[in-house]
């Protein structure tokens, strides 16, 4: 007993005085065998580069991993010194310590590099990210699409097959809670990072583009494989979710770099919104700074170019083996609005192709490699929509993903040799709690809320069998809350007139209730209880399920860290083969 | 309406008429002086390889306008810019990285800083239009429409 506390003094003694810098890659960092990433040290104070060693399991650091040492005396902004060691790699598994001392100042850090079978598992994998997917969406996705009755569901969602297998944890480096930018980063690239960071680890500069990078999936594959690679998302498609297949960024805002970055990369298949960032500024709609014109840069690297509905289902049949589809300036409209309420920016562009659309051509002109491919597909607006809590359209969302997931399974079915993984990025704070009757008696929204035996079952219907909704504004819907909020006007109701806006700022900066919804019949002001800072509900930082079905899903299993995924997925494809 | 921005409209309209008296004595000086321009007349067309602007716009570039619309959340609480949205605007690309411009923004130059309205509620806007794409040296803020020597009023 003595000498444990005698050990556990001399850590913390050891921990408050010594511990001063931080390396990069961070303690318990898993990495590819072979993959390039940036190694830094950041200290605290200024340093003398003669009193800086920095070993790896006691060799230099820059023997270890074949590349120069730099040394920055003071960083901008700090009065610290700084030393880097950009795209070197460890070729060899095992575990790795990596010690920094400079002076008074000394970090060490443990990573583990791993390799995987030579033989793969799987040759194609197909990733569904949906974004803020939580359980009440697929709860209620199933209940909107295929009706209950006595307690049973009158049918199952696609994704109702397929086998829950992990618990995703989200939390990012600097807080337990999280965004879709380091939490997709995670699952490309096997790191963990912070909020709002890509494809790198967020250091203490202010530079959105020096930040120590890490390989993503997509450079992985191209450095070691021929495999093709898809990426599916009707957000922008530089938003932060498939940004992180190809990116490296420490701020997800950085857009028009991030065009660039998946330019470098040439994904085969890129489908989704966001052509206001491949414009050149002079073209009224463009949102980039400069006057690089990536639509015709994607053009003269041989993608055929189809911008709605019509031009996608031609360039599926042309042989060029690259398709950019850009069919919105932002972000493409939601399922519920391009289909059936025709609300949103559906009269501009009114030609939209849907997720299930987008995922069939992908995977048809992905799957002609030999090689094999691996495609994302997001399912976007399940968050943008859950943020404003308009749950009408996420739950739409989330059953147009799974009708994407059916596409997939059905490929899967003529090609066994591809593993299906189903997955959120994070969660939402959001709770099926009932259904809310308007025959109920009364002009109060709030009391034809019902719980309990008093809930009842929903009477949404689908008649033509599409698996929507007839209609989203059945006399009795589901009721779903979210349990954070902003100041917003609750009204009970679907939002036919366009997605929800709960709140918008003031002259304060202060978020509060948007004064549209007041008027709307029975409608009650709920008084928030998230900082007066927050425009809209908050993700959560409840653990993710992780779905899995295809050869090498055996990989997955209890609570694994976001970043672990990564490794499985590596290991199926065989992509740092060591000897088996 | 602000009665000392209703003050200086007024000279501004009187120098309207000695002008359009060279050309078209008969004109009411309020066409002249200043044309409502509504969001729906910004572009001629809409799509993904770009938009481009209306006639309206490009006849009334150069010219006084006013505007309808919403003040986004700001940069600052005092600032002599600021973003003319459609709709109140439920998010704050200034504050949030998840957060983006809707297409149809106009961007205001005020005459001179000051604090802003509330943006729950609509306001219009006067001033000379200008179209073409421009980057402000300060913010790096690209814009493509812009209101300049603008006032502000609650509608």
């Amino acid at each position: 007993m003595r000498s444990l506390i005698a050990a556990l003094a001399a850590t913390t003694c050891l921990f408050s005085a010594a511990q001063a810098a931080t390396v990069y890659p961070l303690d318990r960092a898993t990495i590819l065998a072979g993959s390039p990433f940036d190694l830094k040290v950041e200290f605290d104070t200024v340093v003398k580069p003669a009193d800086v060693t920095v070993t790896i399991n006691g060799e230099p650091a820059a023997k270890v991993l074949g590349k120069d040492v730099v040394f920055v005396e003071k960083e901008p902004g700090f009065e610290a010194s700084a030393v880097l060691i950009r795209a070197g790699a460890l070729p060899k598994p095992g575990m790795y310590t990596v010690e920094a001392k400079a002076g008074a100042e000394t970090r060490t850090v443990n990573w583990e590099v791993y390799g995987t079978p030579a033989t793969a598992k799987a040759r194609n994998v197909i990733f569904f990210l949906g974004d803020g997917l939580s359980v009440a969406h697929r709860t209620g996705a199933r209940l909107m699409s295929k009706g209950m009755h006595e307690g049973k569901a009158d049918g199952r969602l696609n994704m109702d097959g397929i086998p829950p297998a992990a618990f995703i944890g989200t939390s990012a480096t600097n807080a337990i809670a999280t965004d879709s930018a380091n939490t997709m980063s995670a699952y490309m690239t096997g790191h963990k990072t912070a909020v709002n960071a890509i494809g790198v680890y967020a250091d203490r500069t202010k530079d959105a583009f020096d930040d120590p990078r890490v390989e993503n999936i997509a450079e992985a594959l191209r450095r070691t494989t021929r495999k093709s690679i898809g990426i599916v998302a009707p957000s922008e498609i530089e938003d932060a979710t498939p940004a992180a297949v190809v990116a490296h960024t420490r701020l997800r805002s950085e857009k028009a770099a991030v065009v660039g970055q998946m330019f470098a990369v040439k994904p085969d298949v890129i489908l989704g919104g966001g052509s206001a960032y491949f414009l050149p500024k002079s073209t009224p709609g463009s949102k980039r700074k400069d006057e690089q014109d990536f639509i015709t840069m994607f053009r003269e690297a041989g993608y055929t170019l189809a911008t709605d509905k019509t031009e996608l289902a031609a360039a599926a049949g042309t042989n060029s083996g690259k398709i950019l589809g850009l069919f919105h300036t932002g972000n493409m409209d939601t399922t519920l609005d391009r289909e059936f309420l025709k609300k949103g920016t559906v009269s501009k562009f009114p030609n939209q192709p849907g997720l299930v659309e987008m995922t069939k051509v992908a995977l048809g002109e992905l799957s002609k490699n030999p090689e094999g491919f691996f495609l994302m597909v997001e399912g976007s607006s399940i968050d943008k929509m859950s943020h404003p809590m308009d749950w009408d359209r996420a739950l739409v969302e989330t059953i147009e993903l799974d009708q994407a997931i059916g596409a997939a399974l059905d490929f899967a079915k003529t090609h066994p040799d591809t593993l299906i993984v189903v997955t959120g990025d994070h969660t939402h704070g959001v709770a099926i709690v009932g259904t809310v009757d308007d025959d109920k008696p009364g002009t109060e929204m709030r009391e034809k809320v019902g719980v309990y035996a008093d809930a009842g079952f929903p009477n949404y219907e689908d008649k033509n069998g599409d698996g929507y909704p007839d209609r989203i504004d059945v006399s009795r819907r589901l009721m779903l809350f979210a349990n954070n909020f902003p100041d917003y006007y609750e009204t009970f109701r679907p939002k036919l007139e366009g997605p929800f806006e709960p709140a918008v700022q003031n002259e304060k900066k202060q978020y509060v209730a948007n004064q549209a919804y007041k008027d709307v019949p029975g409608a009650v002001l709920r008084e928030g209880n998230l900082p007066r800072s927050s425009d809209t509900a908050v993700h959560a930082v409840d653990d993710v399920v992780l779905q899995v079905t295809g050869p090498g899903a055996d990989g997955f299993r209890g609570y694994m860290e976001q970043s672990d995924v990564y490794r499985v997925l590596m290991e199926a494809m065989a992509v740092g083969p060591q000897a088996d | 309406m602000n009665p000392h921005i209703l003050s200086r409209r007024l000279v501004l309209g009187g120098a309207g008429i000695v002008l359009s008296s060279l050309f078209a004595p008969v004109l009411p000086c309020a066409a002249l002086a200043t044309e409502a321009l509504d969001f729906d007349e910004l572009y001629g067309s809409v799509g993904v390889l770009g938009l481009t602007f209306s006639e309206k716009v490009k006849a009334l570039s150069g010219r006084q306008v006013t505007m309808k619309g919403y003040m986004a959340p700001p940069l600052k609480a005092e600032a002599d810019f600021f973003v003319l949205t459609e709709i109140p605007m439920s998010i704050c690309p200034f504050c949030s990285s998840d957060a983006d411009w809707p297409d149809n923004i106009v961007v205001v130059y005020l005459e001179r800083a000051q604090t802003f309205e509330q943006a729950n509620a609509l306001i219009e806007v006067r001033g000379t239009l200008e179209v073409g794409s421009w980057t402000d040296p300060a913010t790096g803020f690209v814009s493509l429409l812009r209101i300049v020597g603008a006032s502000l009023a609650t509608a």
